[in-house]
C-alpha cells in the first residue's frame, strides 16, 4: 500500500482572501459560494459558524461576520507559489485542490530520516511562505492520509497512522467523512454510522445495493484506497530575462546583448522538442516604464529572427509618435533599457516544423527572402494584402505586415451600400492629391444639400499646379455619409467618376469644400 | 546564307488575296521569320532552352503579343506606367501559382488586382523601399516568380547587369514600370477608351485599350486591341489573333527544315 503524505492548510479560501488583501486578519470572516459557507475564519468558528451554513444563518450567529464571495481563481493563484516551494523540496506533488496536496511519503521519509522529520520539513517550508498553520497526515492511502491530516489538532499538527493501522484508524470515523451526503444519509437510515461498520458489510452486497460508486466508497472505508497519486507536471519555464547593467540606450547595443538570450530561448525550446510560433517581448526602462508586444511568425522563430523583433520593437517604442501598427501595449520607453524579457507564447512540436529531405518547397524560400527584406527595412515594410468590406477605397483593403495575422473588422460579405460599383480602380492613391474641379465658366464645382452640382464639370487640375485636363464624360455625385452619430469618425463626401480627354478615368472626391483625386482607373 | 539576303523584301503587312506574287512574298516573310527565330535560339546562353524558352503562364489575351508567346523566365520587361497593365501581366503567373511581388508602388489597387485574377495570398507588397529598392528587388526576385518594380532613382549599369544575371539564374521575371536598359520587350498601353459613362449618368463598365509590344527582335511593334477590364472584370481580346501560337510553332519547325537545306 502506498504511504501517502497529506498536507492540509485549514480554511485556505479564507487565508487566500486575507493574503490577497480582500479582508483583514482577525475579523470573523466567511467565504460563501451558492449561498453556503465554504470556509470561515477561526474567529467566525468561535461564534458558531460552520461550513455548509446558509449565509443568513451564519450572519444571525455572528452579526459582525464579513462575507466574501468564493473566488476559485484567487485560491489557485495564491496557492501556486506554495506548491512551487514544496516542489523545491520533494518531487511528485499532487494538488488535490487549493489548500490540499498529496505527496508520496516514501522518498521524503528516506531523505529526511523519518516520516515525522519529512512532515516537519514541509511544514517549515510553508511557514517560510507565511502559512503558519498547516496539518500533515501520513498514512496508507491518500484517503486515510487526508482524514489523518484533518484529525490532527493545531497544537500537534503531524498525525502519523502507522503502516497497517489504517483500518483501525478509519473505523471510528463517521460515514460523513466519505464526503458523499447521499450515501451518508442512506447509510445512517440503515443504521450504519461509522466507516468501520460500513467496511464490515460484504463487498458484493454493497456493490449490488449501491453500484460502482458505493463499491468505491466501501473500498475507501475498508482502507483499500485504489487511487494512486498523480503528481503534477511542473510547467516548463521557458521565459528568459536579461538584466542590463548598466542600462543600454541604443537599439543596436540592446540587439547585440539580446543575441545570447535569443539563442538560449530557442535552445531551451528545442531541448523540449518545441518551437515557438509566437513570442512576447517586454522591455523595462530605467524609469520603470514597460513596453510589451506579441510577435507572430508564419513558421517558427529562429534566434536571429527574435533579435530582429527586439530591434524593430525597440525602434518602434522609442519613436516619438506612436506610429507602429502592431498594437504595442503600455507607454513608450523614455529612458535606457534595463531589462529584456522574452516569453514564448504559443508553442508547437518541433516535428511539425522539420524541413523535409528536399527542403520545404517554394514557400520556405519566399519566407526567407521576405524576412531578409524585413530585417533590412523593418517589420511593416513588407505587406500582404487582403480585401475587406467597407465603403471607401482605403477601407476596402487591409494591409498586414508579412507574418502577422489579419484582423478583419469589416466583413466582406455585407452589402455595404454606397460602395463604388465594379470595376475597382487599379491605382488607389496612398495620400490625398488635391485637385480643382471647374465647370465651363471656370468656377469651382460645388454640391448642394439636394445633391445638385453647381455646374457640369468641364475640367480638373492638380492644385499643386499643372495643366487642366478636360473632362469628356462624368457621372455623379454619389454621396457617402457614414457614422453621422459619431462626430469623431463621421464622414460626408461626394464622389465623381470622370474620364479625361486622354481616356483615363478618375475618381474625384469632394469632402468639405475641397476636391481631391482618390483613385485613377489607368 | 542565301536566305538572309531575302530579308529586305520582307514586308509583314502584305495582306491576303493580293495575287500570286503576294503569296510568294508571304512565304518569304515566313522563311525570314523562321530563320530569325532559329538564329535567336542559337544565340541563347542556356542549352536546355535552346528551342523552347521557358515561359511563365501568361494571360492568353496578352500572350501572343509578347515575343516567344509569353513572359519569359529570367527576362526583364519595361511597362508603361499603368497599374491595370501590370495587373493584367501578373494575372497569368499568379493564377498559375507563382508568387508576385510589387516593389515601390504604394498606390497598387488590391481590389482591382483580385478582380483581374491575382491571388492575394501570393501577393507581396513593398510599398516604400526608399533608396534600397534595387537590393529589395534583388532579394525578392530570389524567391518570387514575378517582381514588379517602380524604380526610385536611376540605377547604375553594373547594378542592372548584376540584377539581370541574378534573374537569369533564378528564372524570375522582372516587370519594370518605366524605362529600363536591356529589356526583352517594352509593353505599352495606348488609346484607352472607357465606356459606360455619359455626361452626368452611368458608371464605368469597361475599357478598350491597345497594347503595343516593342521588342528587339521583331521588325515592327506588335499590337492588339483588348477589353481590359471587360464588363465581367476580366481581360478579353477584341481583334483576331495576329499570329496564333500554332503558326509560330510551325515557323520554328520550318526554320529547322530550312536550316537543314542550307547546311
Amino acid at each position: 500500500m502506498l504511504r501517502a503524505l497529506c498536507l492540509w492548510v485549514p480554511d485556505w479560501p479564507v487565508l487566500a482572501a486575507v493574503r490577497d488583501g480582500a479582508a483583514r486578519v482577525g475579523v470573523p470572516l466567511a467565504v460563501v459560494a451558492a449561498n453556503r459557507v465554504v470556509a470561515c475564519s477561526s474567529a467566525a468558528r468561535a461564534q458558531g459558524v460552520r461550513r455548509g451554513h446558509r449565509r443568513r444563518e451564519a450572519q444571525s450567529l455572528c452579526p459582525a461576520l464579513v462575507v466574501l464571495p468564493h473566488d476559485d481563481d484567487r485560491d489557485h493563484r495564491l496557492f501556486s507559489p506554495l506548491v512551487d516551494a514544496l516542489e523545491a523540496l520533494v518531487a511528485g506533488v499532487q494538488v488535490v485542490r487549493p489548500g490540499l496536496v498529496m505527496v508520496g511519503a516514501g522518498g521524503p521519509a528516506r531523505y529526511y530520516g523519518g516520516e515525522r522529520a519529512a512532515a516537519l520539513a514541509l511544514r517549515s517550508a510553508l511557514a517560510e511562505e507565511g502559512v503558519s498553520d498547516a496539518r500533515v497526515g501520513i498514512a496508507d492511502g491518500a484517503f486515510t492520509a487526508d482524514l489523518a491530516a484533518r484529525d490532527a489538532p493545531a497544537d500537534a499538527p503531524v498525525r502519523i497512522v502507522p503502516p497497517g493501522a489504517a483500518a483501525a484508524f478509519l473505523a471510528p470515523q463517521p460515514v460523513a467523512a466519505l464526503d458523499d451526503p447521499d450515501l451518508a444519509t442512506l447509510l445512517g437510515r440503515l443504521g450504519v454510522r461509522t466507516l468501520g461498520e460500513f467496511a464490515q458489510l460484504p463487498a458484493e452486497a454493497v456493490r449490488d445495493r449501491f453500484g460502482e460508486r458505493g463499491a468505491h466508497r466501501h473500498a475507501l472505508a475498508s482502507a483499500r484506497d485504489p487511487r494512486g497519486l498523480v503528481p503534477r507536471i511542473p510547467p516548463l519555464d521557458l521565459e528568459r530575462v536579461l538584466e542590463l547593467e548598466p542600462p543600454l540606450d541604443r537599439v543596436d547595443q540592446v540587439a547585440f546583448a539580446v543575441r545570447r538570450l535569443a539563442d538560449e530561448v530557442v535552445e531551451t525550446l528545442s531541448g523540449h522538442r518545441l518551437v515557438a510560433t509566437a513570442i512576447r517581448i517586454g522591455f523595462r526602462d530605467e524609469l520603470g516604464g514597460e513596453h510589451e508586444r506579441a510577435w507572430l511568425h508564419p513558421r517558427s522563430f529562429r534566434p536571429s529572427e527574435i533579435v530582429d523583433r527586439v530591434r524593430w520593437q525597440l525602434s518602434g517604442a522609442t519613436r516619438t509618435a506612436g506610429a507602429a501598427t502592431g498594437a504595442p501595449t503600455g507607454p513608450d520607453l523614455r529612458a535606457a533599457v534595463s531589462r529584456v524579457r522574452i516569453v514564448p507564447e504559443s508553442l508547437d512540436a518541433l516535428a511539425h516544423h522539420e524541413p523535409g529531405l528536399w527542403g520545404a518547397g517554394p514557400d520556405e524560400r519566399v519566407h526567407h527572402a521576405l524576412a531578409r527584406v524585413q530585417s533590412l527595412l523593418g517589420h511593416e515594410a513588407v505587406l500582404t494584402a487582403q480585401r475587406s468590406g467597407g465603403r471607401s477605397l482605403a477601407e476596402r483593403r487591409v494591409l498586414v505586415p508579412w507574418g502577422d495575422r489579419a484582423v478583419l473588422t469589416r466583413p466582406l460579405d455585407r452589402p455595404w451600400p454606397g460602395a463604388l460599383p465594379q470595376p475597382a480602380p487599379a491605382t488607389v492613391y496612398a495620400s490625398r492629391h488635391p485637385v480643382a474641379v471647374v465647370d465651363e465658366r471656370g468656377e469651382t464645382v460645388r454640391v448642394d444639400e439636394r445633391l445638385r452640382l453647381s455646374g457640369s464639370p468641364a475640367g480638373f487640375a492638380p492644385s499643386a499646379g499643372g495643366a487642366v485636363r478636360p473632362i469628356v464624360s462624368w457621372a455623379g455625385p454619389w454621396p457617402l455619409e457614414e457614422r453621422w452619430w459619431d462626430p469623431a469618425r463621421a464622414r460626408r463626401a461626394h464622389r465623381l467618376q470622370v474620364v479625361d480627354s486622354g481616356g483615363v478615368a478618375w475618381l474625384l472626391v469632394l469632402e468639405g469644400a475641397s476636391w481631391w483625386a482618390e483613385a485613377k482607373y489607368d | 546564307m542565301p536566305a538572309l539576303a531575302l530579308s529586305p523584301l520582307a514586308s509583314p503587312d502584305a495582306g491576303p488575296g493580293a495575287g500570286p506574287a503576294a503569296g510568294a512574298r508571304l512565304q518569304t516573310v515566313d522563311t525570314v521569320q523562321a530563320l530569325q527565330a532559329r538564329i535567336d535560339a542559337l544565340q541563347r546562353t542556356t542549352l536546355d532552352s535552346a528551342l523552347m524558352p521557358m515561359l511563365m503562364p501568361t494571360h492568353e489575351a496578352l500572350a501572343d503579343l509578347l515575343p516567344d508567346g509569353g513572359l519569359k523566365e529570367g527576362a526583364a520587361y519595361s511597362v508603361t506606367p499603368s497599374s491595370a497593365l501590370v495587373m493584367a501581366l501578373l494575372a497569368g503567373p499568379s493564377a498559375a501559382g507563382s508568387w508576385c511581388g510589387v516593389v515601390g508602388m504604394p498606390e497598387f489597387g488590391v481590389e482591382a488586382a483580385e478582380a483581374m485574377g491575382l491571388d492575394l495570398d501570393r501577393l507581396v507588397l513593398v510599398p516604400h523601399p526608399g533608396d534600397q529598392w534595387l537590393t529589395v528587388t534583388a532579394s525578392i526576385a530570389d524567391a518570387l516568380g514575378v517582381v514588379v518594380v517602380k524604380p526610385g532613382r536611376a540605377a547604375g549599369d553594373a547594378a542592372v547587369a548584376r540584377l539581370a544575371s541574378r534573374l537569369r539564374e533564378r528564372g524570375s521575371t522582372l516587370l519594370v514600370v518605366g524605362a529600363w536598359p536591356q529589356t526583352e520587350a517594352m509593353i505599352s498601353l495606348t488609346e484607352s477608351r472607357w465606356s459606360g459613362l455619359g455626361s452626368g449618368s452611368g458608371c464605368l463598365t469597361s475599357r478598350e485599350v491597345t497594347v503595343t509590344v516593342t521588342s528587339r527582335r521583331s521588325p515592327r511593334p506588335v499590337s492588339g486591341r483588348l477589353l481590359m477590364p471587360d464588363p465581367e472584370q476580366g481581360i478579353r481580346r477584341l481583334d483576331p489573333r495576329a499570329m496564333p501560337r500554332a503558326a509560330a510553332r510551325t515557323a520554328t519547325e520550318r526554320a529547322r527544315e530550312a536550316w537543314r537545306e542550307v547546311g
